[in-house]
């Protein structure tokens, strides 16, 4: 009998160990490897083709934060990443709780309002990309209309940020509205006809039971939002292409232009370990707080 | 307490504009997708007249059919790997026991907080060395395994009642057996959600097939748009917008069948 058991554990364990080979073996190759290289190259000075020349300690880090550009393009990426999180969080959660309501055909307008989940960062920016057209756009049109002077939105320091955040605002509305719509409906109804007895105001229903029963959603969806924010490339990629002179030089795409056109792979490196370790405190954060709030979710 | 008529009215009417409002850049693209060029050089937004001109060239005078196809074998494919090795790391992780178990949850979990922006050098390199540039194995390969993919199958399979498992072990199932005709049934809406969302992520993938490929060979579809918009769109609107339109169909179509499920899932898989 202990036998059996004991042959059975034995099997269990192989068979335990095979089934998640094929995903270390993938996550080794293309996550591991890669993570320890990239650490290992922002120590090192690289030729042209990426080599490692030699050992240069943090001289890699030390130059970054002497160079204009990297400075820029830092301070840019945490302007950019507190506008289009705050921005996306504010009207994903007035979208989410105009269809928490009971209406005929309220089905067709979630939808609607999920619909961006679905749009690739391509298809958003060129979109977006022609709103902003300073000859034919729809910007263009409406400051016409309001006998306002013309903006150059795409080549204009200021403006162009501003047309990234834009853009990527309205690309990550639908993954935000869905997850807080969901919190939303959850909240148990009784809760509001106590507040209805009491005469609660619009306001107060908000501050008082709608916002704090959706706090650990909340906290989710912005530490999301607030990740894929530093991770952004494709908008800057089709519609600036990083400039006017930096201006919308957000990190990833700096690494990217460092990496493959300009060929400093160790300065690349570097901004890729800055760029993990941002990544990996907020996800620590998270973690964290989750753990700490445990299965008390519903008392927040 | 009724709701009256008047306030119901101006709540839809207020979703309405919302509406509106969201959709318009994705209304005026469609727009001038159907517009002539010279409408829309005129500056209008609306079409003299409807015409399908655009979407006939999308699919005779350029590249899209084929970056189509090669974004329809990477997704699937991606898709079907993702959805295969998720639920072989969740059924160990949640119906085995075996030494190290949690080390190697750990594991998994860690490569949650790395950004794969900071994995492209090196992913580069090593597909450069093995001559796997331009190739669909060189754009889908490195994304097999997902960490949020097994979480979410992960948390499903605990949902299964202990009471199937134990009577599957007094039928005397093997572990195939369980989880092919018990395990995964019973999760099948899961598996689904997850299966929509890969192809979906995969299907919009930007960064990694722009530095995979460096010609038309297996270029995905993003990157042909990419290129579509740098040859064409300070002449041709029209062109580059009906080919946009197509090229979203898919995903929005997963968005209309999964919207339900997603909502739940997504959820799901992380915060819980």
């Amino acid at each position: 009998m202990k036998k059996a058991s004991n042959l059975k554990f034995r099997n269990e364990s192989a068979l335990g160990w095979l089934l998640l080979l094929p995903s270390f073996i993938i996550l080794g190759i293309f996550v591991f490897y890669p993570m320890l290289k990239t650490f290992f190259l922002s120590t090192q000075l690289t030729d042209l083709m990426g080599n490692p020349i030699k050992f240069i300690g943090f001289k890699n880090f030390s130059n970054l934060f002497t160079s204009d550009s990297f400075m820029t393009s830092f301070t840019i990426t945490l302007i950019f990443v507190f506008f289009s999180t705050l921005l996306t969080l504010v009207m994903a959660y007035l979208m989410a709780m105009s269809a928490s309501q009971k209406i005929m055909g309220i089905a067709v307008f979630r939808t609607m309002f999920s619909s961006t989940m679905g749009v690739s960062v391509t298809v958003a920016s060129i979109l977006w990309l022609f709103m902003f057209n300073p000859q034919i756009g729809m910007f263009s049109k409406i400051l016409t209309f309001l006998h306002l002077p013309q903006i150059n939105f795409l080549s204009d320091p200021t403006w162009s940020l501003v047309a990234i955040i834009g853009t990527t605002v309205w690309m990550n509305l639908g993954f935000a509205f869905l997850i807080l719509l969901g919190a939303i409906q959850a909240i148990p109804q009784d809760l509001y006809q106590v507040a209805d007895l009491d005469g609660a105001s619009w306001l107060m229903r908000l501050r008082k039971i709608t916002i704090p029963a959706t706090s650990p959603t909340i906290f989710f969806v912005t530490v999301v939002t607030l990740i894929n924010a530093f991770q952004t490339f494709g908008q800057v990629d089709i519609l600036t292409s990083g400039g006017p002179d930096y201006h919308t030089n957000l990190l990833v795409y700096a690494i990217y232009q460092d990496a493959f056109v300009n060929h400093s792979v160790g300065r690349a490196s570097a901004q890729s370990v800055i760029l993990t370790i941002i990544i990996m405190l907020f996800t620590m954060i998270q973690f964290y707080v989750k753990n700490r709030k445990g299965a008390n979710y519903a008392n927040e | 307490m009724q709701t009256s008529n008047v306030k119901k009215g101006f709540r839809l009417a207020t979703l309405i504009v919302l509406t509106l409002l969201l959709l318009l850049p994705l209304f005026v693209g469609i727009s001038l997708s159907l517009s002539s060029s010279q409408s829309i050089a005129q500056g209008h937004l609306l079409p003299d007249h409807l015409e399908f001109a655009n979407y006939v060239k999308v699919f005779t005078s350029t590249s899209m059919t084929k970056f189509l196809w090669h974004s329809f074998i990477i997704s699937g494919s991606v898709m079907i790997g993702q959805v295969i090795l998720s639920i072989m790391a969740a059924y160990a992780f949640v119906f085995l026991e075996f030494r190290f178990k949690k080390a190697a949850f750990i594991l998994f979990l860690s490569t949650m907080m790395l950004p794969f922006e900071a994995q492209i050098i090196p992913n580069f390199a090593t597909m450069r060395d093995l001559n796997l540039l331009n190739t669909y194995a060189a754009i889908g390969l490195p994304f097999l395994a997902s960490a949020f993919g097994t979480f979410m199958m992960k948390t499903s399979f605990e949902q299964i009642p202990t009471a199937l498992k134990q009577l599957s072990d007094i039928e005397g199932l093997s572990h195939f057996q369980f989880a092919t005709r018990v395990v995964m049934p019973y999760t099948k809406v899961s598996i689904i959600t997850f299966a929509l969302y890969s192809f979906l992520t995969n299907w919009n993938m930007y960064l990694w097939p722009l530095i995979a490929t460096t010609n038309d060979n297996v270029r995905t579809v993003q990157i042909g748009l990419r290129q579509l918009r740098s040859q064409d769109t300070a002449s041709n609107w029209g062109l580059i917008m009906a080919a946009i339109i197509v090229s979203v169909i898919p995903t929005l179509l997963i968005i209309f069948l999964g919207q339900k499920y997603f909502k739940k899932g997504l959820t799901n898989g992380v915060i819980k």
